[in-house]
């Protein structure tokens, strides 16, 4: 029996941007078939992800050609959390985007690339191979300069001339690292790698396709050194794109970082000191740079680079427990940064302006609301018993026990720094008294929407909203599945066995004469 | 032949850094295209260079009769061309678009998405 | 270019190197060619008559924005992917029909692959290529 469900979360989106390029110049159309496809993909993705948490791991070989030689598709735990919540995430964009995107980038392909850009990152989590996680990522990253640059505005396209530059310098970097990879091992596969890299003496050439790995991925996830293009570029789009570029794109380099670690490199401890110094300096540096910032969506950008860091240490330390804290971080991760930026867009609506200083007297005019974003905003922080808690609680718990005493400030000093920025963000956007600024006043659009219109731009924030709380609320729910999950990262037999079924009965040693 | 190569791949792998560097747009483009063409010619060493094996079963038998390239490379290669050329083409237009808004072809000016 | 030995040539070259392309789709599979080679002479049959006869005239030849042919060869593509699910097959395996057509040779799910690239790529390459040349 072939689990055809696993590649549903795939061919669902591209069946929907086939679809919808037939619709490509009726934008109305367009709007309610792109909702529609996202919604399918999110039952897809519910059925998998549901399949994947009794501990089965899947498999499908494309094409009937047996792995290693063919293109495989594995979804475990792992995969099936994170494609259920990308496309959780692309239908509230995609809800957001239907009411919120106008008809003049709707008719330059706004929802069909929308759709391409889901098909590359639940691609990229199901992915059995390495070059086939190349192409996936780029996929997405094509989609994602389409998206970035639709507009055309100054900022738009002084960002996207960063953006593009450095996300194709992390894809030649990693092409690099694939090209040395198969120079030495001759396989692409993830699982027929892991058992030959760990057979293999060459420990030189596998290290510098390691750290070619790391570069390229961490560019793709903005780890320390490797940054400066996300805060130049993701405040440029419209409020609908950067949530999405926010929430899944930095989480696909560090889903990779942590598929290709664990199954490669990991055993290595030169490579995981690398991981905690890189993690450490990126949640300082992250929340330290949110708190200078006067545009919203820039205090954003730079608390997903301090936020990565958290994930990046939780794999640096590679114990069950700090593997446990960051998928949970990646999981609540995805859901709150869409979610911030999409209020970033509402707050946009309200008050024409991402600026502090001209925002003011929100929580005054619209108090429901307001409260709704405290909760989001709020479990960004980590205040207990919100999502962003739980992780951290791991995270602190297990490099406390296991004497990594770095990280341990560094986690409490960097959710210090998100808090003070957080509040920064709340006292001027909310409490402050509200600031008459001309240019802002104009751009005001909320009073003129209608009731549908308001509604369908509220309610992604609400779906997310609620799946946080669930997180937060039904914290050992998620736990049992990261506990699952960070077993399935540590004992690699289970991936190995679900691709290469021949491979067991190798090394069993009675087969042995 | 693998001297030759690798030392190719050495000078493309330089002169596209070297490109990247520099503070025009046009050179930025040109830099990343040498940095393309060189990681795939190092797809091509690195799987081994053989003369005159093309990996093709001949019609009338069922199996290789002699010692084959190895065709994964030159799949490889050939995907990520087609990739880097729509990347490619993406750049150009991007580039233009930006020269006739920005007005400057110089890195240094663009600074509008850096205040904070 | 306006010279009429190539304004005359492109005229018959058109048809030509259409029908060669054709060709090199079907010989595809396990003979050099196939579906993104095939596309790309087509498309490059239809440059060529752009390059001597001008944009608009290659245009009114088509008919139709050549854009429209990305949805429809993908759509071939993907529906020959998905076919051998219906026989319990994984995605894109090949299913073949037992007994050889005369000319096209034995029809299998992978021809209508390579007709869905061969459509793509004319549709994406004459996209990208009358982009450039049309604006000033």
């Amino acid at each position: 029996m072939i689990p055809h469900f696993t590649i549903l979360p795939i061919l669902l989106p591209l069946l929907s941007a086939v679809v919808l390029m037939f619709f490509w110049s009726k934008p109305r159309n367009q709007r309610v078939l792109s909702v529609i496809g996202h919604g399918l993909t999110l039952m897809a993705s519910y059925y998998l992800a549901q399949k994947t948490f009794t501990g089965e791991i899947f498999s499908v070989q494309a094409g009937n050609w047996s792995a290693p030689f063919g293109i495989t598709f594995v979804a475990d735990a792992l995969s099936g959390m994170l494609v259920l919540l990308a496309s959780l995430a692309a239908f509230a964009v995609s809800i957001f985007s239907a009411a919120s995107i106008g008809n003049g980038r709707a008719s330059f392909g706004y929802f069909p690339i929308l759709q391409f850009l889901l098909m590359g990152l639940n691609g990229s989590f199901l992915a059995g191979d390495i070059f086939n996680l190349y192409v996936w990522f780029e996929v997405i990253i094509i989609s994602s300069f389409v998206l970035i640059t639709l507009g055309g505005e100054k900022a738009q396209l002084e960002g996207a001339v960063k953006y593009v530059t450095l996300n194709l310098l992390a894809s030649v970097i990693f092409l690099t690292g694939i090209a040395v990879l198969y120079g030495i091992m001759g396989s692409l596969n993830l699982a027929d790698l892991a058992v030959k890299i760990s057979a293999s003496p060459d420990k030189g050439l596998i290290n510098t396709a390691a750290i070619l790995f790391l570069v390229g991925f961490g560019i793709k996830s903005a780890i320390f050194p490797m940054y400066f293009w996300l805060p130049a570029s993701y405040h440029t789009p419209p409020a609908a794109v950067s949530a999405i570029f926010g929430g899944l794109l930095t989480k696909v380099g560090v889903y990779a970082l942590i598929r290709v670690f664990s199954l490669l490199f990991i055993e290595d401890p030169f490579i995981r000191d690398v991981f905690i110094v890189l993690a450490v300096l990126s949640m300082i540096t992250g929340a330290v740079g949110a708190i200078g910032q006067q545009n919203i969506r820039k205090v954003f950008s730079y608390l997903i680079i301090s936020h990565i860091g958290f994930m990046i240490a939780g794999l640096g330390m590679y114990s069950t427990l700090a593997l446990m804290g960051a998928v949970f971080y990646l999981f609540h991760d995805i859901l709150v940064k869409t979610n911030v930026f999409l209020i970033s867009g509402v707050i946009f609506k309200m008050r024409g302006s991402f600026r502090l200083e001209n925002l003011g007297g929100l929580y005054n005019k619209f108090p429901l609301i307001s409260i709704v974003f405290a909760i989001v905003m709020f479990s960004l922080v980590g205040t207990p018993p919100l999502s962003g808690f739980w992780p951290k609680l791991y995270l602190l718990q297990s490099s406390f026990t296991e004497g990594e005493l770095w990280i341990f400030g560094a986690i409490l000093l960097a959710s210090f720094l998100t808090l003070i920025a957080i509040v920064k963000v709340w006292l001027a956007a909310f409490w402050k008294k509200p600031v008459e600024n001309k240019i802002a006043m104009e751009r005001i659009v909320w009073h003129q929407l209608i009731p549908i219109e308001k509604f369908l731009i509220l309610l992604p924030i609400l779906i997310l909203t609620t799946a946080t709380l669930y997180i937060g609320f039904y914290a050992e729910n998620i736990s049992d599945i990261c506990k699952l999950i960070a077993e399935q990262i540590q004992d690699k037999s289970g991936y190995i066995e679900a691709v290469m079924p021949q491979i067991e009965t190798n090394i069993n040693p009675e087969n042995i004469p | 032949m693998e001297i030759l190569l690798a030392v190719t791949i050495g000078l493309l792998y330089a002169a596209g850094i070297f490109l990247i560097l520099r503070r025009s747009l046009v050179r930025l483009i040109i830099g990343l295209v040498l940095l393309g063409n060189g990681a795939n010619l190092l797809i091509f060493l690195l799987g081994r260079i053989s003369k005159g094996q093309p990996p093709i079963i001949p019609e009338e038998s069922k199996v290789f009769l002699d010692a084959y390239a190895d065709p994964i490379p030159q799949a490889l290669i050939l995907t990520a061309i087609v990739i880097s050329f729509g990347l490619q083409a993406y750049a150009i237009i991007l580039v233009k678009r930006a020269y006739r808004v920005v007005k400057t072809d110089d890195i240094d000016n663009m600074i509008t998405t850096d205040e904070v | 270019m306006n010279t009429v030995i190539l304004k005359t040539a492109s005229k018959y070259l058109l048809p030509l190197l259409l029908l060669f392309s054709v060709f090199v789709l079907l010989r595809g599979h396990y003979l050099p060619g196939g579906g993104f080679v095939g596309g790309l002479i087509a498309s490059i049959a239809f440059v060529l008559h752009a390059f001597a006869n001008g944009l608009p005239d290659t245009q009114r030849l088509l008919r139709m924005h050549p854009g429209f042919l990305m949805p429809v060869g993908l759509m071939i593509s993907l529906l020959s992917g998905i076919f051998p699910m219906l026989f319990s097959k994984p995605f894109m395996t090949g299913v073949w029909k037992s007994d050889p057509i005369p000319v096209i040779g034995s029809l299998g799910s992978a021809l209508f692959f390579d007709i869905g690239v061969y459509l793509v790529v004319i549709g994406a390459s004459l996209t990208i290529i009358f982009t450039i040349s049309e604006t000033k």
